[in-house]
């Protein structure tokens, strides 16, 4: 849920990164951190196991300038993509303003993409949120690979609806900052409705 | 969207910051920090220049999260008191109107009794703010218009 802080004149805003393991949510805020200037980015957080994977949230607050006076700050939240933790999923979605869906392009992650979404529906349903209520894109991840199924095959699969996609391959950095802006400006949008 | 967003007016903020503010000298404590329970940070107060207080905000929310989440498990409604002890510094963490997280920081100045008791007494105070707050939001007629004068351009423009 946003927060606006007239005392402190900021807009504060959740945006959450969901997806099947090892996709590539963490990378995604991995770029972000480094390709934003230091004035605009705190520290980024991950509560990660020894090797590396996602156990609790990564966390990344963005600054993004003034909108009436009023600093944007971004909280990005990484949720871990096992099946296993899907306790801790489900409570980083409270509170969320936008939604990333980052899907992973290989041919063999795809039924793990399908099986994550209806897990992502599922999980706000409990919150009583419902995705087509909510700011949402969608990322098809990781294109530099070989072996990756069709963007129309993946839009027709995990993207019926038709809300904002992007084809990137985060780990080179490309598509991360599309991504990210086009739901930025959803929530703002929604904001705005909401107001 | 079926979640309104927090807002908070200067002086609920001022009142807010006050008792906190108040709540630090009384308990002796280093710094108390007010976060709610989604991990944004609402006031702080004490010495908080040596602590990143965005991280704080998340981590404590998480926290929150995670044993609210375990406190289910065993057939509790939520732990409402958390207590870290350290070496140096402690952190007591409780939940107020089961809506906001009231964070204090504290060294052997203190003592958990006496930020217990303290907590105690803030956190009435600020469970009336924090209702008046709600309440305030949930009538219609004081819905700021800050949200609806963006602009398209003011949003494109962050990204220039
Ligand atoms: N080839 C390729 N690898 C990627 C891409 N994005 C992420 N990866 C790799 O995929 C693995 C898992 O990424 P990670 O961000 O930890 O996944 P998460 O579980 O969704 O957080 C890492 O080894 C990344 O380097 C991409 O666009 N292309
Ligand atoms: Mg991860």
């Amino acid at each position: 849920m946003s927060f606006i802080n007239y005392s402190a004149r900021e807009i504060n805003c959740k945006i959450v990164y969901y997806g099947p393991g090892l996709c590539g949510k963490t990378t995604n805020l991995n770029i972000v951190y480094k390709k934003t200037r230091p004035e605009s980015k705190g520290k980024m957080i991950s509560l990660a196991t020894e090797t590396e994977r996602t156990l609790f949230f990564d966390f990344l607050p963005l600054s993004l300038g003034d909108i009436k006076g009023f600093k944007t700050r971004f909280h990005l939240y990484t949720v871990p993509g096992q099946i296993f933790y899907d306790a801790s999923r489900k409570l980083i979605l409270k509170g969320v303003d936008g939604i990333v869906f980052v899907a992973d392009s290989q041919v063999e992650r795809m039924d793990a993409n399908m099986e994550s979404l209806d897990n992502m529906k599922l999980n706000l349903e409990e919150h009583g949120y419902t995705l087509d209520k909510l700011p949402y894109v969608i990322q098809f991840n990781k294109r530099d690979l070989d072996d990756v199924v069709p963007v129309d095959e993946m839009r027709t699969v995990l993207n019926p609806g038709g809300v904002p996609q992007f084809e990137a391959s985060a780990a080179s950095g490309e598509g991360v900052f599309e991504t990210l802006k086009a739901v930025v400006k959803l929530v703002l949008a929604e904001l705005k409705k909401g107001a | 969207m079926s979640q309104a967003s927090l807002v908070m007016f200067e002086e609920e903020s001022v009142e807010i910051t006050e008792i906190i503010t108040r709540l630090v000298k009384e308990a002796n404590a280093k710094s108390a920090y007010l976060v709610d329970k989604d991990g944004q940070l609402i006031s702080s107060a004490g010495e908080t220049q040596d602590i990143d207080s965005t991280s704080l905000a998340s981590l404590t929310a998480g926290n929150i999260a995670a044993t609210g989440g375990l406190a289910k498990l065993i057939g509790e409604q939520e732990f409402s008191i958390l207590f870290h002890e350290g070496e140096k510094d402690n952190i007591h963490i409780s939940i107020v109107g089961h809506r906001v997280i009231l964070v204090i920081i504290f060294d052997e100045r203190s003592s958990l009794g006496l930020v217990r008791l303290r907590v105690r007494k803030a956190g009435e105070e600020l469970g009336k703010t924090i209702q008046k707050i709600l309440a305030r939001m949930d009538s219609a007629d004081s819905k700021e218009n800050l949200l609806e004068e963006i602009t398209d351009d003011d949003i494109e423009g962050l990204f220039s």
